[in-house]
């Protein structure tokens, strides 16, 4: 965990050094049931003005796969980011995915949102899945996917 | 060590290496399902922007056109509520009807590559592929090997139905396995990131976008230049951004379109490991080739009958090996038993043998005599027990020991050979004497003089044993009684006789199974697997109060639902006495040893049959079962036509129907007597024809006749540039002599 907090504080744009606090997250994305493979996640923030941030997480491992997840693979083109450290299993029909990042205080009620996008080989792209704002007021609130993604909570 | 390269693995993998197989072979049935239903498809003369404007104009919500390996063109659109997929017609752009894919292809997909048991699944699958490789590779060394060479691979096989079911299936089916198993490890391999795939890491978004006011699709020039039959798939741009671009893939890699200008922002080929992987992915699923696929499948299908019928092989020929206590390896033995058994008895003795040399402080390494090592590193003595098959050859376990035996590399050893046999035969323990011929002349030096032992005669083993210990200095207790082998009950139904007026006298006797043998699940079970055999293969009988049993070729075979047998009353012979004394509805033991080296090849070839006496009885039972009426020749000689002409009604009721094409009798003991081999010179013409055609030649009968016989051919086919030994290298010319 050690490792992902300081990627994210490596990929964060708008983490400062002075930005002494920082929160957990803990999101849990539950898979709706469908037929075909477990689905790509991907997992990331965009900016107040809807441009990328910083990505989270990404649910499976083969990089063929990742221009399936479209909006997300467009903006980390853009930035140059990697995604070393944040990747793990593809998701399959009714399971669940838990992850627990941290992100800076600042991205918090400050306009940035979170997005899911999702994809299944030989199957349907669904960039931005879900989408919800990074609020505390939203934290444990479960929100529809219009995807493979049912819902995600997102509990500060 | 071919052998066990190739059984060992077997053993352990046969149950995953079936499951993939029956699985792949219902997958391979995707890509043909696919190919008829795309069989409509018209693709030639449009291009990637008249399609993707069509389909636009059809479904406004469209965000991305795929198309197929099949050729089925594919758009994905969200249609306000969600997303959904039709077939599209690509000339029109509108829909042929909703898509979506097999879920029933989807599980057993899943199932093929992962057991659904993630990770650990996919590698126990590739596992299971890499098996197979091995088990392709390894099996096809053995089956040249079996074969006799590179030259003979497509021979025909010989062995029990088991053998000869594994091998044919085994050489249509190996190169479509091998590529499969290779293709799959090769997945295998990219899944586990142990070979790449030759998707780069995040490919490049491009910068450069125009971001001016869209163009009519229609009109952009990157996609008119692609035609549909490039296209793979076309992911268009989002909605109501002008930054955003269209993302085309086509057989040759992947670029990116501005929507403004209609130019090709920036295009990355597919690398030399993305087209491998494409390859081999086309290779291994068919996706696209539904021929291969098919192909593929149905070789799929063999694997499952490959592995039932090696695992029963691989069981046969371990229960009839009688079990060694410390089998020491081959290099690290002091003494080297060497065995050559025909049907398996002589192994009794040599492991008596090795046992009590064992029990004596000897550290022994026994193995069949085709087994014999390059090297034992620290032996000082060998013994070699040895049964002779036929005239003189050598048995099953030793039919290649003489020529491996030049290939030897170990210093000259102190050696004994013993031989097994029955003294009322010519050429009693003949091979036992070749083998130590063949050794002295290597410079090896017997520490005792050939033994013998007469029908398995536990009395004279024990006084070997004893006469060996005081050779070599120490205890031998040699105790072996053969085993009694496994009989079932047979009750005699009829009985024809023949011969007596000619001092031949000849029955033919029909058994069936006697019904103490039928009831109950045992069986079932045991009874009818025991008695499943061909004309031609040996059954054993065993008469009242011996262990010995006496063989008889069968004339007749399972199908026919009775056993049948031709008996020469021979002047001592316990058991043709036994026999000839037997009314209707007595019973007697008995059971069935195959007897594979003596059957017609299989094919359309001609066969010629020489026999006499009771050696007709196996080319009665070829003839009776051969209604697929391939020429068959039938020379076959007796005393006198009103006294042993045995199978005479049916002959002439075969030659009637022509399962026989043509029999030519000789009698000795009338007017004008001939006998067969003298019938056989005068067709020398008609036989030369024959045998020039590819025909096969088999012999039964005395071992006097079956030296006339042989000597006849000789003479025939010489101009051919053939004689009875290289006819019989081949596989062409058949004994079975008594």
């Amino acid at each position: 965990m050690k490792k992902l907090v300081a990627i994210l504080m490596l990929a964060t744009a708008i983490v400062a050094p002075e930005t002494a606090f920082a929160k957990d997250l803990s999101i849990t994305a539950q898979m709706g049931p469908y037929s075909g493979r477990p689905a790509y996640l991907a997992i990331y923030v965009t900016k107040p003005d809807g441009s990328y941030d910083s990505t989270l997480w990404i649910a499976g491992q083969k990089t063929r796969f990742y221009q399936d997840l479209r909006n997300w693979f467009r903006g980390i083109a853009a930035s140059g980011e990697t995604i070393d450290g944040i990747t793990g299993a593809s998701v399959g029909s009714g399971q669940t995915l838990s992850v627990n990042v941290t992100l800076a205080d600042a991205l918090i009620d400050a306009g940035y949102q979170l997005h899911v996008d999702s994809a299944v080989e030989d199957g349907g792209y669904y960039p931005n899945d879900v989408v919800l704002p990074l609020s505390t007021a939203s934290s444990g609130k479960p929100v529809s996917g219009s995807g493979y993604v049912q819902s995600l909570t997102v509990t500060m | 060590m071919l052998r066990r390269l190739h059984s060992l693995p077997a053993l352990i993998a046969a149950l995953v290496v079936s499951f993939m197989a029956l699985t792949g072979a219902f997958l391979s049935l995707d890509p043909a399902i696919q190919h008829f239903a795309a069989s409509g498809t018209q693709t030639a003369g449009v291009n990637a922007a008249e399609l993707a404007s069509s389909v636009a104009a059809n479904f406004p919500g469209v965000e991305r056109i795929v198309k197929l390996a099949s050729g089925s063109v594919i758009a994905y659109y969200s249609d306000g509520a969600g997303q959904v997929a039709a077939t599209i017609d690509p000339q029109t752009g509108n829909s042929l009807g909703a898509y979506a894919p097999s879920p029933v292809f989807g599980f057993m997909t899943e199932l093929h590559r992962s057991l659904f048991l993630g990770e650990g699944g996919r590698a126990v699958a590739g596992i299971g592929a890499f098996a197979l490789v091995i088990l392709s590779i390894s099996g096809g060394l053995l089956l040249v090997a079996r074969l006799g060479g590179w030259a003979k691979v497509f021979s025909a096989a010989r062995g029990t139905f088991t053998q000869r079911l594994h091998v044919d299936i085994g050489r249509i089916a190996i190169a479509a396995l091998l590529l499969t198993a290779t293709t799959g490890t090769y997945m295998s391999l990219v899944n586990f990131g142990f070979i790449s795939d030759g998707s780069g890491a995040l490919a490049a978004f491009p910068t450069n976008v125009d971001g001016g006011k869209p163009a009519a699709i229609a009109d952009l020039a990157a996609l008119r230049a692609t035609p549909l039959g490039d296209l793979r798939e076309l992911v268009f741009p989002f909605r109501g951004d002008p930054t955003d671009v269209f993302t085309l893939t086509t057989n040759a890699g992947q670029g990116f379109v501005d929507q403004a200008t209609g130019t090709m922002l920036s295009f990355t080929a597919n690398n030399f490991g993305q087209s491998v992987y494409e390859a081999f992915y086309t290779l291994h699923t068919g996706q696209g080739v539904w021929w291969l696929g098919l192909l593929l499948g149905a070789a799929a299908l063999c694997v499952p009958v490959m592995a039932a019928s090696g695992t029963v092989i691989w069981w046969l020929r371990r229960r009839n090996l009688p079990k060694l206590n410390r089998n020491v390896a081959a290099r690290a033995a002091d003494t080297v038993i060497l065995v050559g058994s025909e049907g398996n008895s002589t192994w009794g003795y040599a492991a008596a043998l090795h046992e009590a040399l064992t029990q004596a402080g000897h550290r022994v390494h026994t193995s069949a005599m085709n087994g014999i090592a390059r090297d034992y590193g620290r032996a000082r003595q060998m013994f070699i027990l040895t049964a002779t098959y036929g005239d003189g050859g050598p048995p099953a376990s030793a039919n290649r020991f003489l020529a491996r035996l030049a290939k030897l590399e170990t210093p000259a050893l102190s050696f004994a050979v013993l031989g097994f046999g029955d003294r009322s035969f010519a050429h009693y323990c003949q091979f036992a004497a070749d083998v130590e011929t063949a050794l002295v002349a290597r410079g090896w030096s017997p520490f005792q003089p050939v033994g013998t032992i007469d029908r398995q005669s536990s009395q004279t083993f024990a006084q070997w044993g004893a006469a060996t210990a005081a050779r070599i200095g120490t205890q031998l207790h040699l105790v072996h009684t053969p085993a009694r082998p496994r009989t079932t009950d047979l009750t005699l139904l009829t009985r024809v006789d023949y011969g007596v007026e000619v001092q031949a006298p000849t029955t033919v006797l029909r058994f069936g199974v006697a019904e103490s043998a039928r009831g109950g699940l045992f069986g079932l079970l045991g009874g009818r697997r025991l008695l499943r055999f061909e004309a031609g293969d040996l059954v054993g009988i065993l008469p009242p109060g011996s262990s010995i049993p006496r063989y008889y070729s069968l004339a007749s075979s399972s199908r026919q639902g009775f056993l049948e047998i031709c008996v020469r009353k021979l002047q001592g012979g316990a058991c043709s006495e036994y026999l000839h004394a037997l009314a209707p509805g007595s019973t007697i033991e008995a059971f069935v040893k195959p007897n594979p080296n003596f059957r017609p090849a299989s094919g359309r070839t001609p066969v010629i049959m020489i026999g006499a006496g009771t050696g007709i009885a196996p080319l009665a039972g070829f003839i009776q079962g051969n209604t697929r009426h391939r020429p068959m020749h039938l020379y076959f000689g007796g005393r006198d036509p009103h006294s042993d002409f045995l199978y005479e009604d049916a002959m002439a009721a075969w030659l009637e129907d022509t399962r026989l094409t043509r029999l030519v009798t000789a009698f000795s003991r009338i007017v004008d007597g001939a006998y067969v081999q003298d019938r056989v010179r005068e067709d020398a013409e008609q036989i030369r024809t024959l045998v020039a055609r590819g025909a096969q030649i088999m012999v039964c009968g005395g071992i006097d006749m079956a030296r006339g016989a042989r000597e006849a051919i000789d003479e025939i086919i010489s101009p051919l540039g053939e004689n009875a030994l290289t006819l019989k290298a081949k596989g062409r010319y058949l004994e079975d002599v008594y």
